[in-house]
């Protein structure tokens, strides 16, 4: 990183932090840093002025660069590519693109999947506007050429409990070195003739879209919609709604990528979202988590990684790139605040890094590099001492000294009978103090403002239950066990 | 007296739905004694065309932080910012890079 930036040199100006350089009236038109010809189009970094040619080299040799950089990426693996339609992960796809288009030397060679999660339901969409959203979204990804995934929020409801357990692999078997595995692909490519000319071959194989115009999007039934909103109503806070949110979605991007045999998930965050992660996930107690939460690598899950390949790009760089070339967005509407109420922290703290920023230019990136020099969390090795919901090893050891008393308590705000019609016996009563341990810091906190369990969504209780289950059997096995081996079978 | 001067207004990333959605406007200022510059525009955009909650596009005279400018497709950072004179048939675009409301 050039850390001398601006062109007056020598900086010796002491230790106060940088102000912004408000750039003198009427400079334009400013030669480029870089080519020192062309008319500078944009000011990037500390005052860097690159013209639109340069500033596209630089742009799409950040993104390879930060592949090579890390190598998790194996030639011929399966990614998918993670699409809000928002700017970030529009570059990120129109990046992919123009990897997989190069000359053979400088290809891309892993083989890409879109999935769009609609979540028109919670950001208050019409029916009307979500089916227009996603037919948008729809050309738009059918345009690529790639397979691609449609899902809504709604059908978050029906995931499979496993989806909170982390998959096989990862642990397992070591996985071949970064080198080993270009090798082996670029042997097997030679023997399956010297055609590389359309690499695109072996994924496409797994096509599973139909070609044509794409049909009229269907949106999940009525009722299901109803349940998620419940679900979301129910919640007390907006951070905890911004925080259900993003779980949400995150699963089911990992569904999607374990039923469809992706083994990467790639997401968009940049670095301006990622910085701001980083102070919100600070203020919401999830100080362990910062390098899984906002690393390059992201492995709690086990058999699937996300990787977060635009975290290196300033939001502004984004939006000056989609600008100039071209990149098509599908604006969905943030998640609305009721009134009355505290805005999140998610956005208090968008708000106070952006107008930090305003005035000293190098607050994102500082943040952001505070993130790099976290150390990645101490490994679970079972899943018992993960988190039910965010799957990060549990931090909750010495849970006096880490101010956790205060999250064990629990009211019981839910008299029994409250219209949950439920008929198990009486040990079996969901309750949600008994939650309470499967969760981590933050999540404990969140949980408390989710509102009652009735709402809850059904993977989320059924895996609980089976956790409280095991934990008790557990503890009975462990009773059992030292008193002479009675033949004790209830 | 500086003559009408005739402008497209765009906004794009989000800003548009603080415009009735409307991503284009063709707009001309009127005449008044002094030049316009971004700094008058944005106050005429404030009296003119927003429809609802200034406080999610403006911040005192200037645009919220996060809300990038553009003059004739190049940074305004580039061209003087608040003080950019504008002139006839200029393009100014707003891009959100905002995520909340």
């Amino acid at each position: 990183m050039c850390e001398a930036a601006g062109d007056d040199g020598g900086c010796g100006a002491g230790t106060a932090p940088e102000r912004r350089r408000r750039a003198p009236a009427h400079s334009h038109p400013r030669p480029c840093v870089k080519c020192g010809q062309g008319s500078a189009a944009l000011i990037i970094r500390l005052g860097d002025a690159f013209c639109r040619v340069c500033f596209r080299e630089y742009f799409v040799h950040k993104f390879r660069a930060m592949l090579g950089k890390n190598r998790v990426i194996f030639p011929g693996e399966k990614v998918l590519l993670a699409l809000s339609g928002g700017p970030a992960s529009s570059a990120m796809l129109r990046q992919v693109q123009e990897g997989l288009s190069r000359e053979t030397a400088k290809r891309l060679r892993f083989i890409p999947g879109l999935v769009y999660i609609d979540e028109g339901a919670v950001r208050g969409q019409s029916a009307a506007q979500r089916e227009q959203s996603l037919a948008r979204m729809e050309t738009l990804l059918q345009a690529t050429g790639f397979p691609y995934h449609l899902a809504h929020l709604e059908q978050a409801l029906e995931l499979p409990a496993s989806i909170l357990r982390p998959g096989p692999g990862g642990s397992g078997k070591p996985s071949p070195s970064y080198k080993d595995a270009v090798e082996g692909f670029i042997q097997q490519q030679r023997q399956e003739g010297d055609g590389d000319g359309d690499t695109l071959v072996p994924g496409l194989g797994t096509r599973d879209t139909p070609v044509g115009p794409p049909a009229a999007p269907r949106l999940p039934p009525a009722t299901r919609t109803q349940e998620l909103l419940r679900l979301f109503e129910a919640v007390e806070t907006p951070t905890a709604r911004e925080e259900l949110l993003q779980m949400l979605r995150t699963h089911l991007i990992l569904q999607t990528a374990r039923t469809r045999g992706y083994t990467k998930v790639m997401t968009g965050e940049s670095c301006t979202r990622v910085a701001i992660k980083l102070l919100t996930n600070l203020a919401l107690g999830r100080g362990a988590f910062l390098a899984v939460d906002t690393g390059f690598v992201d492995n709690r899950h086990g058999d699937v990684m996300v990787v977060r390949p635009m975290r290196d790009y300033m939001a502004k760089e984004i939006a000056f790139y989609n600008h100039f070339f071209d990149v098509p967005t599908v604006i969905v509407p943030p998640l609305p605040t009721k009134r009355r109420e505290k805005p999140s922290v998610h956005r208090l703290m968008e708000r106070f890094l952006l107008g930090l920023q305003e005035d000293f230019p190098s607050t994102i990136s500082t943040v952001y590099r505070y993130g790099d020099g976290r150390e990645a969390e101490a490994k679970a090795s079972s899943e018992s001492q993960r988190c039910l919901l965010c799957l990060c090893a549990l931090d909750i050891a010495g849970e006096e000294e880490l101010a956790l008393e205060p999250t064990l308590i629990m009211e019981e705000p839910e008299p029994v009978g409250n219209g949950c019609c439920q008929d198990t016996p009486a040990a079996g009563v969901e309750s949600r103090a008994a939650f309470i341990p499967l969760l981590c810091y933050s999540c404990r906190l969140t949980f408390k403002e989710l509102g009652p369990l009735a709402t809850l969504p059904p993977y989320v209780r059924a895996e609980a239950q089976r956790r409280i289950r095991r934990a008790e059997l557990e503890l009975q096995s462990q009773e059992v066990l030292p008193e002479d081996e009675e033949p004790g079978k209830s | 007296m500086a003559a009408p001067v005739s402008l497209q207004v765009e906004f794009g990333g989000g800003a548009e739905l603080l415009f009735d959605g409307v991503k284009k406007h063709q707009v001309t200022l009127p005449c008044q004694p002094e030049p316009w510059d971004i700094r008058n525009l944005l106050k005429w955009i404030k009296q003119n065309l927003l429809k609802e909650r200034p406080e999610l596009f403006m911040q005192g005279e200037s645009v919220r932080p996060g809300i990038l400018v553009l003059i004739n497709d190049a940074d305004w950072e580039l061209m003087g910012e608040l003080d950019y004179k504008l002139q006839d048939q200029d393009n100014v675009l707003f891009i959100s890079t905002l995520h909340g409301g």
